[in-house]
């Protein structure tokens, strides 16, 4: 029990300030302090030289022009050395056409991997899971995703939940199952029966006191 | 290192970090506008070379020191 209670502290959460990391990456020394003020994904993968992997960085370099137009960073990882990473960022361009822009963790270490919790010894004792931490520009968690080894991760989905949050920040509402950017809204609920009554003279798309939707 | 080659001489985005540090103090975001890289890529840039000696953290900036000017030219 205690050794589960020690786990369960180890794995970063959401709301939680982004556990800070100084690694060697294919661009040089970086520090998780580097990325303040912008947003940045944080994304792991098994291994270098990998079938499933080598699709998610073609297209994680596919979105980043539209990540960029959002102040998002990509930073990959994975427990290769920065030679494997090197190697293989060439081999996709050279193979693909593809340029990886962004940098990749060398976490030979696994130093960074512990920290995020990104090592699901279920999965794999020696490879990082695909593990992706949206962190927002005052470095705090926002989002985690965890997908097994199998599995390719799905861009639009991340591009998705950047535009959510964005919109979240910058709005104060929450969205709806399925929302993309031009959606409507939901109002937050309110927390008094007179915020009910009032609400539903608001002129908000209201199913009921605690569902009113809006145009942003 | 992302901005000096080991070798001691800067590679092309030292060159560019250094060629505005020339101009002036500048703030890593300043240098960032400047040169098109991304902000993290200036700040890991800068740290290098404050610890190389090509140059100086002020007050929320940076200055370029004699040896940083001389690798400029």
């Amino acid at each position: 029990m205690e050794q589960a209670t020690a786990q369960t502290r180890e794995m970063p959460r959401i709301g939680e300030p982004a556990p800070p990391f100084e690694a060697v990456t294919t661009h040089g020394t970086l520090k998780l302090e580097d990325f303040k003020g912008s947003w940045l994904i944080l994304f792991s993968h098994p291994a270098d030289f990998t079938p499933v992997c080598t699709t998610e960085f073609i297209a994680f370099a596919e979105i980043y022009p539209e990540l960029q137009k959002r102040g998002v960073e990509l930073l990959g990882l994975s427990v290769d050395s920065v030679s494997s990473h090197i190697a293989w960022v060439r081999n996709c361009e050279e193979k693909t056409g593809v340029r990886i822009p962004f940098p990749v963790i060398a976490d030979l270490n696994k130093e960074v991997a512990t920290a995020y919790g990104m090592i699901h010894p279920g999965q794999s004792k020696t490879e990082t899971v695909r593990c992706v931490f949206i962190i927002d520009p005052n470095q705090k968690i926002r989002t985690i995703l965890y997908y097994p080894l199998t599995t390719g991760r799905n861009m639009d989905e991340i591009v998705r939940i950047i535009d959510a949050l964005q919109t979240t920040d910058k709005n104060g509402v929450a969205t709806p199952a399925n929302w993309r950017p031009g959606d409507k809204v939901v109002v937050p609920p309110p927390n008094t029966q007179e915020m009910a009554e009032e609400r539903l003279k608001q002129g908000y798309e209201c199913t009921d006191w605690y569902l009113c939707k809006k145009k942003l | 290192m992302a901005c000096i080659s080991p070798d001691g001489k800067p590679t092309g985005s030292g060159i560019k970090i250094l060629r505005v540090l020339k101009s002036g103090l500048a703030s890593a975001e300043e240098i960032a506008r400047a040169t098109g890289l991304p902000p993290f890529r200036v700040r890991s840039g800068l740290r290098e070379f404050a610890e190389a000696g090509l140059a100086v953290e002020t007050v929320n900036a940076y200055e370029i020191t004699d040896k940083g000017r001389t690798l400029t030219q």
